[in-house]
C-alpha cells in the first residue's frame, strides 16, 4: 500500500480526505486506483497531474515505478516557458 | 531511468567553444521565420477586432474577394469544427477560438478574418475591404474587476471542476495547497505582516515577430515553416484545427529569434495553412510588432495578498498567500503554479497558498520564463524584506535560516531531493557585492527564486559517418546555444572532438515527437537523450571492435574515443579509434547509429539568489540599477558562457518587468502601447554589467548532473529590485512596474 | 499604382529594383534583393534589427523608403566580411558568446562597426549609448558590450 497525499484543494472531491491509501506499483496504476476509490478525482486527473515519488517529480509518465512505502504526492500538472 | 552512465570528470563538458551556428548568425545568412520564400508564394494578412468585447454580427468579405490581387479570404468557417470543452481540456478549442474568432471578438486584436494576396501591400489593402458588423459588449481587463459580481461574463461554462460554488464565471480554475496550521503559526509569531501586491502583464518581447510559410493542398498534405519553440506541438495543433492528419503535415522550425515561452503555441500558422488550402498556393504571414503585442501571449497580470509570521530570530512561523492571475479571454493563467512556487524556497511548518485563474478581455496569456513564479516571488520576498528591516535582521541570514534543503517538505507537498538553494545563499553572503559599501541614495535588495524544471517527451538520433564524424538530430529548437551544448555532451560520450559533431534541429518528418523547448528542459532532456543516443552508438562500436578482435563484447570498453580491451585477461590489442571502426562499417554490419526516445522524469527543481543595487533619483523618480549579481544552481554547466547568458538575459528581462514594462489598457479596453517606443524594454544604456556565479549542485536525475537554467533567472529580479528600490527610496513599492511616475507618487505619499 | 525603378549600390555591387513608393528600404533589401540579413523587429525604428549604413550613416532601413535609395551607397551585414575573412567584430561575437538567438546580431554588428569607425576607443558608457537603439532581449547586453570593447582594443593594437 502507498499513501497518496493530495493537494488540499482536492478535499472537496474526496469527502474531506487529504491522504488516500492505494495499492499501486506504477504511477499509472496509482491514478487508476485513485479514480476507482474517489470517482470525482477523474476531473483533476484528466485535466493533468504530476506525481512526486520520494521527492522526484514525475511530470507525465504513467509507467514510473512506485516502491513500497514511498512518499507520494499528487501535484498540479507542471507547465513551463 | 537507470543512470549507469553518470559522470563527474569531463573533457569537453564545462568548456565554452564557439557555437556551431555562429558563422551563419554573424553573417546574416541564418534563416529565421520571415526569411523563407517559395515559388508562387502569396502574402497573408489578418484583420483584427478593434473592440475588447463584441459580438460578430456579420462579416462581408465580398469586396475583398473581388480585389484583383486577392486569392483567398478565410474566416472561422474555413477551420475544422473543434468541439467546445471547459478548462484546459478544451485546449484545441481555445487555440482555434484564439487564432480566429467565432461568435465573439474577445479582446482588442482578436483575429476575425484573413486574406492572401500576391503582395504584402495588396493583402493589407484588401483587409480594409472587409466589412465586419460588431455589437459591442461590456468588457473587463483588470483581474480584480473581472472577479467582481457585476463583471461582464467572458464565456459561460468555461470553469472546470476545481472552482468552488458561488464564484464569478470568469474564475475558471482554483488551486489550494499547503500544510500545517497557519493560524496557529501566526499566533506564535512576534511579527506578522500582510500586504497586497499588484503586477501588470508584460510581454516576452522577443525581437523576431511570429512568421511562417505554409503550404497545404486539398489532399490533406502540408508543409509548414515557422518560428517556434516546438514544431511538434505546432504540427499537432495545426492538424487538429485544419482537420487533417498530424503525420501529413511536415513542420520545420526556422532559426528562432527569441521565444521565452511566447512561441510555445500557434497564432498565425493555422491561418496561413487555411489560406494556402483555399488559394492552393504557399502563403507567408509575418506579424507586425503591434500584432505581436496585441494578439500573441503576454504574461498574466496579478493581484496578490501575502501574509507572513516571523519570530524575533527570523524563523518564519507561518506563511499564507492568495494569488489572482488574469490570463486573458481563455483559461490557462498559472494561478496554480504561482501559488505552488510562492513559498517553495522555504522550510515551513505552516503554509497555505491559494491561486485563481481569471479570464478577462485581453489576449490569451502564454508562458514567459517560469510562468507565475516571478510575481509570487515579488510578493513573498518583499514581505520577507520588510520583516528583516523591521526586526533588524540580515536578509541573507534570515533566508539561510529558513532555506529549504534536501529532505525539506516543500510548500507544494513532496520532500526535496538534492537542491542548491543554500549554496546560492552562501555564495551570495561570500560575494564581494554583498559587503560592498553603498553610496547615499542607493539601496540593496536580495531575493531568492524557485522554479520547477521540466523533462518532457524527447527523441534524439545520432549517426556516425565513415570518416568518424557524427551527426546529431535533436527536436528542440535552439534558442540560446543548445546545439553547442548537445555537441559537447555527445563529444564527451563518443570521445571525438566537439568540432566533429554536426547538430541539426530535425523537422517533424525526420525524428520522433519532441516536446517544446520550454520548462528549462532542453539541456536537461535533449541532453540526456543525446548522452543515451551516443551510448547506444558506443555499444555498437564496441560490438564491432569485439568482432574484429574475436573476443566477447563484454571484454571491450570505450575510452577516449577508442575501443579498448576491458582488462588484461581480455587480450592484448591496441586501442581501436572510432574512425577505424566506422571506416568499414558498411561491410562489418552496416551503418552505426544511436537513438533514444523517452520522457525523462528527473528534471529536478532549480533555485537562484540575486543581489541588486539601485539608485533612485528623488527629482524624477527614475531608478538606475548600479550593480547586479546573479547566483544560480546550474547542476552542471555544460557550456558555461551560455549558462551565464541565460542568467544575464533573465535578469535583464526582470529589470524591464520591475521598472518599465507593462500592458496599458485604456477605458475602451484597447491596448495603448503596442510598439517598442511605448512598451519600453531595457536598452544597453539602461543596464550595468550583470555579474554571474554558477553554483553546481549536481541534479541526481541527469547523467552529468544538469539542471535547466533557462527560467529561474527571471524569478528573483522583480523582488530583488523592489527591495533595493524600497530601501533606496525609503518607501515600500508594492506595485509593478516601478516606473518614475509611480515612484514619485510613492515618495510624495510618504510625505 | 505604378512602381519606381531604383538604381543603387549595395555592398559594392550596383543593383536595380522596381518598388512601390510605400515599400521601405528594408522591404526592398529583403524581398527584392534577397538580402535577408537585416531583420524587421518593429517597423517603427525602435529595435535596430534592420540597421544598415547608407552613405556612411547608420540608419534603420525600416524608416527609409526604397525609392530614397536611388544613387546611394548601402552596406548591410552581408557586406561586413572580406571574402572568407570575418570582420573582427563578427569573429569576436562568436568567440565571446555575444549572441544567443541571433536575431538582433546583424543590426548590432552594423551599428558597432559604425561606432568603431567614428570612435575607435569608446568607453563602456559610450558603447552602451551608441547601441541603445539596438534591442537585444536574450543577453542583457553584457557580453555584447564586452565583445565590442574588446574588438576595439584589438583593432587599435593592430592599426
Amino acid at each position: 500500500m502507498v499513501e497518496v497525499h493530495l493537494w488540499s484543494g482536492l478535499r472537496s472531491l474526496t469527502g474531506g480526505q487529504q491522504v488516500v491509501e492505494v495499492q499501486a506499483r506504477t504511477t499509472g496504476e496509482l491514478l487508476r486506483e485513485l479514480v476507482r476509490i474517489h470517482p470525482q478525482l477523474k476531473g483533476p486527473i484528466d485535466a493533468g497531474v504530476s506525481i512526486a515519488v520520494d521527492g522526484r517529480v514525475i511530470a507525465t509518465g504513467l509507467t514510473e515505478p512506485i516502491p513500497e512505502g514511498s512518499e507520494v504526492y499528487l501535484m498540479q500538472r507542471l507547465r513551463g516557458g | 531511468m537507470a543512470l549507469d552512465d553518470r559522470k563527474s570528470q569531463f573533457t569537453f563538458v564545462g568548456t565554452s567553444p564557439d557555437r556551431p551556428d555562429g558563422l551563419d548568425k554573424v553573417t546574416g545568412r541564418a534563416k529565421y521565420g520571415a526569411d523563407a520564400y517559395a515559388p508562387g508564394m502569396l502574402h497573408g494578412a489578418i484583420l483584427r477586432s478593434p473592440h475588447a468585447h463584441a459580438r460578430i454580427v456579420k462579416i462581408d468579405t465580398s469586396k475583398a474577394e473581388a480585389h484583383k490581387d486577392v486569392k483567398a479570404v478565410v474566416t472561422r468557417a474555413d477551420f475544422a469544427k473543434v468541439p467546445f470543452k471547459p478548462g484546459l481540456e478544451g485546449e484545441f478549442w481555445n487555440v482555434l477560438e484564439n487564432v480566429m474568432a467565432g461568435d465573439k471578438a474577445l479582446y482588442d486584436g482578436h483575429a476575425v478574418a484573413a486574406v492572401a494576396a500576391t503582395s504584402a501591400l495588396s493583402a493589407r489593402d484588401a483587409l480594409k475591404l472587409i466589412d465586419v458588423e460588431y455589437e459591442v459588449l461590456p468588457h473587463v481587463t483588470d483581474v480584480d474587476k473581472a472577479m467582481a459580481p457585476d463583471a461582464p461574463v467572458i464565456r459561460e461554462g468555461a470553469a472546470d471542476y476545481s472552482v468552488p460554488e458561488g464564484m464569478h464565471p470568469n474564475v475558471v480554475r482554483y488551486h489550494e495547497s499547503g500544510h500545517g496550521d497557519v493560524e496557529a503559526g501566526f499566533a506564535e509569531a512576534d511579527l506578522v505582516i500582510e500586504d497586497r501586491f499588484v503586477t501588470e502583464a508584460t510581454h516576452q518581447g522577443y525581437i523576431e515577430p511570429h512568421a511562417c510559410l505554409a503550404s497545404l493542398g486539398n489532399d490533406g498534405k502540408g508543409e509548414l515553416w515557422c518560428t517556434t519553440q516546438g514544431h511538434w506541438i505546432a504540427q499537432k495543433t495545426c492538424a487538429a484545427l485544419l482537420g487533417i492528419e498530424t503525420a501529413q503535415l511536415r513542420v520545420s522550425a526556422s532559426e528562432i529569434g527569441g521565444g521565452f515561452g511566447g512561441k510555445t503555441t500557434v497564432f498565425i500558422e493555422p491561418v496561413a495553412l487555411a489560406l494556402s488550402r483555399k488559394a492552393n498556393r504557399p502563403v507567408k504571414i509575418v506579424m507586425t510588432r503591434s500584432e505581436v503585442f496585441r494578439a500573441t501571449g503576454p504574461t498574466s497580470s496579478a493581484s496578490m495578498d501575502v501574509k507572513i509570521g516571523m519570530k524575533k530570530d527570523g524563523t518564519i512561523s507561518a506563511a499564507q498567500g492568495v494569488f489572482r492571475l488574469q490570463g486573458g479571454a481563455f483559461p490557462g493563467a498559472p494561478g496554480d503554479l504561482t501559488a505552488m512556487c510562492a513559498f517553495a524556497p522555504y522550510n515551513l511548518t505552516n503554509v497555505k497558498q491559494t491561486g485563481y485563474d481569471v479570464m478577462s478581455n485581453r489576449p490569451k496569456q502564454a508562458a514567459y520564463r517560469a510562468p507565475g513564479a516571478p510575481m509570487a516571488a515579488f510578493a513573498v520576498e518583499s514581505v520577507i524584506d520588510e520583516m528583516c528591516n523591521e526586526l533588524g535582521l540580515d536578509p541573507v541570514e534570515v533566508r539561510l535560516k529558513n532555506a529549504a534543503h534536501e529532505g525539506t517538505k516543500a510548500s507544494f507537498g513532496p520532500r526535496y531531493e538534492r537542491i542548491g538553494l543554500v549554496e546560492t545563499l552562501e555564495a551570495a553572503k561570500a560575494h564581494p557585492h554583498y559587503s560592498a559599501p553603498l553610496k547615499p541614495g542607493q539601496g540593496r535588495g536580495i531575493s531568492c527564486g524557485f522554479w520547477f524544471n521540466h523533462g518532457g517527451e524527447t527523441s534524439v538520433s545520432l549517426a556516425l559517418s565513415e570518416d568518424g564524424s557524427a551527426q546529431l538530430m535533436v527536436g528542440t529548437p535552439d534558442i540560446g546555444g543548445s546545439r553547442a551544448s548537445m555537441a559537447l555532451m555527445a563529444a564527451e560520450v563518443l570521445g571525438i572532438p566537439y568540432e566533429n559533431i554536426r547538430v541539426t534541429i530535425a523537422d517533424t518528418a525526420t525524428l520522433g515527437y519532441n516536446d517544446v523547448s520550454h520548462g528549462s528542459r532542453v539541456t536537461y532532456a535533449s541532453g540526456l537523450a543525446t548522452i543515451k543516443a551516443a551510448h547506444h552508438a558506443v555499444e555498437k562500436l564496441c560490438e564491432r571492435a569485439a568482432a574484429k578482435w574475436g573476443i566477447p563484447v563484454d571484454a571491450v570498453k570505450w575510452e577516449n574515443g577508442c575501443a579498448v580491451p576491458s582488462g588484461s585477461n581480455a587480450g592484448d590489442f591496441d586501442p581501436m579509434p572510432l574512425a577505424d571502426i566506422t571506416a568499414d562499417m558498411g561491410s562489418t554490419g552496416g551503418p552505426i547509429s544511436g537513438h533514444f526516445e523517452a520522457t525523462p522524469e528527473g528534471a529536478g527543481v532549480s533555485f537562484g539568489t540575486h543581489i541588486v543595487d539601485a539608485e533612485v533619483d528623488p527629482e524624477t523618480g527614475k531608478t538606475s540599477i548600479t550593480r547586479y549579481t546573479v547566483i544560480q544552481d546550474a547542476g552542471k554547466a555544460i557550456h558555461p558562457s551560455y549558462v551565464e547568458g541565460q542568467f544575464q538575459g533573465g535578469a535583464a528581462q526582470g529589470i524591464g518587468w520591475a521598472l518599465n514594462e507593462e500592458y496599458v489598457y485604456g477605458e475602451d479596453g484597447r491596448l495603448q502601447n503596442s510598439i517598442f517606443l511605448d512598451y519600453r524594454v531595457p536598452v544597453a544604456s539602461d543596464l550595468p554589467m550583470i555579474d554571474t556565479v554558477i553554483v553546481e549542485v549536481p541534479n541526481p536525475g541527469h547523467p552529468f548532473g544538469v539542471r535547466g537554467v533557462g527560467e529561474t533567472g527571471i524569478v528573483p529580479p522583480l523582488a530583488a529590485i523592489a527591495n533595493a528600490v524600497s530601501n533606496a527610496a525609503g518607501v515600500r513599492m508594492r506595485q509593478l512596474p516601478m516606473s518614475p511616475p509611480r515612484i514619485l507618487a510613492a515618495l510624495k505619499g510618504n510625505g | 499604382m505604378s512602381k519606381f525603378h531604383v538604381t543603387t549600390q549595395v555592398n559594392g555591387d550596383e543593383v536595380e529594383f522596381l518598388c512601390d513608393p510605400r515599400e521601405t528600404l528594408l522591404d526592398c533589401l529583403r524581398d527584392k534583393l534577397n538580402l535577408t540579413g537585416a531583420k524587421e523587429g518593429c517597423g517603427t525604428g525602435d529595435c535596430g534589427a534592420c540597421s544598415v549604413s547608407v552613405d556612411g550613416r547608420l540608419v534603420c532601413s525600416c524608416l527609409m523608403l526604397g525609392v530614397e535609395a536611388e544613387g546611394k551607397t548601402i552596406e548591410t551585414v552581408e557586406g561586413l566580411a572580406d571574402g572568407e575573412v570575418l570582420h573582427p567584430l563578427q569573429q569576436k561575437f562568436i568567440e565571446r558568446a555575444a549572441l544567443q538567438c541571433g536575431i538582433c546580431t546583424p543590426g548590432i554588428l552594423v551599428a558597432a562597426k559604425a561606432l568603431l569607425e567614428k570612435n575607435p576607443d569608446p568607453t563602456e558608457e559610450e558603447t552602451r549609448y551608441w547601441l541603445a537603439g539596438n534591442l537585444c532581449r536574450c543577453t542583457g547586453y553584457d557580453k555584447i558590450i564586452r565583445a565590442v570593447m574588446e574588438t576595439a582594443a584589438e583593432m587599435r593594437e593592430a592599426s
